[in-house]
């Protein structure tokens, strides 16, 4: 008996749901399940995806926002049935997976650029005259 | 009778009540054939042996194999484990069991041989403080530190603890509950961690409460 592979099946319950795409500096939202007595609502958390790490069910991403000039980051099973929805607000251009550079920047240089989109077809190079 | 004999696959996490993150061990719990019943009388206690995983028959003793063909088990077996239980009667040689004599949320004690870990010092070993890093000291910061009083009593009492070697020894994790049964698998989902390495083997017991 492969023993990853009944890990694996173990895991399936939880990671077979669809996921969205999303990559270190995009910032997203995040759709919680709150429960509040009996009564059950959602709460988005809105930020920078600094960091994701894990594989398998044990996955799980950070995501940082700046409330009220105080820094906050929440780390998000990535495959917790708490997470309703996670949308990507915007797809950022950055050069590393882990973004702990930002803990340190505030302001505008805490900023990251927005991912260009690349041209649809590259334009054809003139014939020589 | 309320044990079985399990083989540590590993460990993984799954989503229980309240989405909560649950560390579950993941324990191939049988199936497990009955190869001796001891009722007491002959042995002077009761317990139940079985035998777990089969082998082949070319690599059994002519003594095992005549032991297994008198319990009447379907092939020689590589693990054998005895099970003390004061209701070894009700079990008979070349009986089948499986997973499925446990339920979601029993309570075991899981006994199994914890990783070696070669010889250690006192501090990884037993726990101890060590000595002070600073205010002058010079090679002392995992020592252990006295061993004893002086003349009197003039040696070390027995005992004392050492360095030595550490782990690859049988022990027992006791309370441990049981988060999933798959009986079609086999398969046991231990909340928290087990002794010793995956592919080891396990003894699984119930938690019988004491009535009140």
């Amino acid at each position: 008996m492969n023993k990853q592979a009944v890990l694996n099946s173990i895991a399936a319950e939880f990671t077979k749901t669809a996921q969205v795409k999303f990559r270190p500096g995009d910032t997203v939202k995040v759709q919680v399940k709150v429960v509040e007595g009996d009564k059950e609502r959602l709460q988005a958390f809105q930020g920078v995806v600094i960091q994701k790490r894990g594989g398998g069910v044990g996955a799980t991403f950070t995501v940082r926002k700046v409330s009220g000039g105080i820094g906050v980051e929440r780390i998000f099973p990535l495959y917790s049935p708490n997470i309703a929805a996670i949308t990507v607000v915007s797809q950022g251009a950055v050069r590393r997976a882990k973004l702990f550079y930002l803990r340190k920047l505030t302001g505008k240089a805490a900023k990251i650029a927005q991912k260009q989109q690349r041209a649809a077809a590259p334009v054809e190079a003139p014939a020589k005259a | 009778m309320n044990g079985i004999l399990g083989r540590k696959i590993g460990m993984t996490q799954i989503f229980g009540p309240g989405n909560a993150v649950i560390p579950v061990t993941v324990v191939e719990a049988g199936p497990c054939v009955v190869t001796q019943v001891k009722d007491g009388k002959l042995d002077g206690y009761s317990a139940v042996q079985l035998g777990f995983v089969e082998k082949k028959k070319q690599k059994t003793t002519k003594a095992m194999q005549g032991h297994f063909t008198k319990a009447g088990a379907p092939a020689p077996l590589r693990f054998i484990r005895e099970i003390r239980s004061a209701q070894a009667k009700d079990f008979k040689p070349g009986q089948v069991i499986k997973a499925d004599l446990f339920a979601e949320g029993d309570m075991v004690r899981v006994t199994g041989i914890m990783k070696g870990r070669g010889t250690q010092g006192v501090v990884k070993r037993h726990g101890f403080k060590g000595g002070p890093k600073t205010h002058g000291q010079t090679d002392r910061l995992r020592r252990p530190g006295s061993a004893g009083a002086g003349s009197t009593p003039g040696r070390v009492y027995p005992g004392r603890r050492y360095p030595g070697q550490m782990g690859n020894v049988q022990i027992t994790v006791r309370n441990l509950k049981i988060v999933k049964v798959d009986a079609e698998k086999n398969l046991l989902l231990i909340k928290g961690p087990v002794p010793g390495a995956p592919d080891g083997i396990l003894v699984v017991q119930k938690i019988i409460k004491k009535k009140a």
